[in-house]
């Protein structure tokens, strides 16, 4: 199909960290199942490296494609290089993605964000909450 | 495997419909309006195919406009008959929830300029009924418009019933038979129908040509001017190889209709029991009031654009009602209609058959559906909290 890119229809056909992950150190999900999209991301951290991720993920073809795109950017980094990855560099990674499903690779980065909010949290690491999303006030079913 | 499980979508051309547009093309391509020999063959070919298409909907062929589509001509009808109404101070048209966007968003911009427009509950099964329209049927009701078959879940309506009740009340009765047309019965007259709409494409003839049949005394408004065409209801030079391709095809279609509808219905049937089979599944729309070719389900917990996706790899061409196949916010507002959740009705999956589908492929569509719709469960996060109990399902195993 033309809708998507090679890159997106590799990724969304043979996704790469797919699956839960047993005892991880930071779990991140966002979306809803009412706006059709949900994403869970898995993280293992250790000596502030990222050594593992995974996802599972209910949604379209992009949104799929755009959580196995944000592992593999983030898998053996540092964790400061996941907190910087934006959506922008999943698109780019992707050979990009129509107008309409860029919102697939917020979800992502928004997904790892909660997820090293969540590292921090449960190890009591101080963070700089203005870094993270606000999900009291998720505006993902009215933007994208 | 290819197989083309779309044709509500549209379908391929027959050859029947290809050949009777060929000539057209090449050796009669007049302009029937014209005066010489090659513009006057086209004229009577004009007419022939008019009359044709009036013995197979049972009306006279000046009861005949041909149009771009079924757009064209739900557009037509609705606004003819909401001019008219206003003239004579009626302003209130009754319709269903679950039309085609021709038919709502006329009515939509109908409502804009001060129509008061009346959508008929289509319950869980997609049906209405003659009695919802008695009732809902006002002094300064001008129109009524249902849909004889559910584009999406493909639900029959009681069309002639509707018809008798709207003829007793004297209130115009239009129905957008585009999904009908070449596979239900349509007798115009028998079924009290005023204004019907149709579409070539979806009975195997070529795209872009279409019917609105006005019943004789029902006064039709221009959404086209120029020229006298169509009896001057809808200018513009007639497309003459499309509606001979048209004609040929509705023949071929009225012929084989029923002889088809009894192969399609154990072949639906068939893919209906297969489909079920799978857990937290559920048929949308009334399984026996249905057309028989179509096959509608929602699938807990997946999504449908990843499904179509993943079943076209496997060679399986579908459609979805999903929001992320539409491009907009929203799942499909048939499925809403009926009442399925947002997070249900992204999860939606149409197949639609034609007389060329086998039993054969049938079987692989239901492997092929179980086998997508069980992976795309195994990577989702909402299935794993329905199967940890941490969500309820909404639909029942």
């Amino acid at each position: 199909m033309a809708l998507y890119s090679d890159k997106v229809m590799d990724h969304f056909r043979n996704p790469r960290n797919v699956g839960a992950m047993e005892n991880a150190d930071g779990i991140g999900e966002v979306g809803n199942a009412k706006c059709g999209d949900i994403m869970k991301i898995y993280l293992k951290i250790e000596n502030d490296v990222i050594v593992d991720a995974k996802f599972e993920t209910f949604g379209c073809g992009s949104a799929i494609a755009s959580s196995s795109m944000a592992t593999e950017l983030i898998k053996g980094h540092p964790v400061s290089d996941a907190l910087a990855l934006t959506n922008k560099a999943v698109v780019e990674a992707l050979d990009g993605l129509p107008t309409h499903k860029i919102h697939c690779s917020v979800l992502a980065e928004e997904a790892i964000k909660l997820a090293l909010q969540d590292y921090y949290e449960k190890n009591g690491i101080a963070y700089d909450r203005s870094l993270f999303p606000d999900c009291e006030n998720c505006a993902h079913c009215h933007d994208h | 495997m290819q197989i083309y499980a779309d044709n509500a979508a549209t379908t391929k051309m027959s050859a029947t419909a290809i050949q009777a547009m060929l000539p057209y093309m090449a050796e009669i391509y007049g302009n029937p309006s014209s005066l010489h020999s090659v513009g006057q063959r086209a004229n009577e070919a004009l007419s022939d195919a008019r009359e044709r298409i009036a013995a197979l909907l049972g009306c006279e062929a000046r009861e005949i406009i041909f149009t771009s589509g079924g757009s064209e001509a739900d557009n037509q009808a609705i606004l003819s008959a909401a001019v008219r109404g206003a003239a004579k101070g009626k302003k209130h048209i009754i319709s269903t929830a679950f039309e085609h966007h021709a038919v709502l968003h006329t009515l939509k911009k109908l409502q804009k300029q001060g129509f008061e427009v009346e959508l008929l509950d289509v319950h869980e099964n997609g049906l209405v009924t003659a009695e919802q329209v008695r009732s809902a049927i006002r002094e300064d009701t001008c129109l009524v418009t249902i849909m004889y078959a559910n584009n999406e879940i493909g639900t029959v309506q009681p069309i002639a019933e509707i018809g008798a009740v709207c003829r007793e009340k004297g209130v115009l009765f239009h129905t957008d038979a585009v999904q009908a047309a070449g596979h239900l019965r349509i007798d115009v007259k028998a079924q009290n129908i005023d204004m019907l709409s149709l579409s070539a494409h979806k009975f195997h003839g070529p795209k872009g040509v279409g019917v609105l049949y006005a019943r004789r005394g029902v006064w039709l408004e221009n959404l086209i001017e120029g020229g006298a065409q169509e009896r001057g209801k809808r200018a513009g030079t007639e497309n003459l190889p499309a509606i001979m391709g048209m004609t040929a095809a509705l023949e071929e279609a009225c012929a084989n209709a029923e002889h088809n509808a009894a192969k399609l219905l154990s072949l639906r049937e068939r893919l209906i029991d297969g489909l079920s089979r799978i857990p937290h599944s559920i048929l949308n729309g009334d399984r026996v009031s249905r057309l028989p070719g179509n096959v509608h389900f929602c699938f807990e917990a997946i999504e449908g654009e990843s499904l179509l996706l993943l079943l076209d790899d496997k060679g399986v061409q579908a459609s979805s009602g999903s929001a992320c196949t539409s491009g907009s916010l929203d799942p499909s507002h048939v499925l809403l209609a009926i009442g399925r959740p947002h997070e249900i009705a992204h999860g939606s999956l149409r197949l639609s058959l034609s007389a060329e589908t086998t039993a054969e492929e049938v079987d692989y569509m239901i492997q092929a559906v179980t086998e997508v719709v069980a992976y795309l469960r195994s990577i989702s996060p909402v299935w794993r909290d329905l199967q940890t109990g941490k969500q309820k399902f909404a639909i029942s195993e």
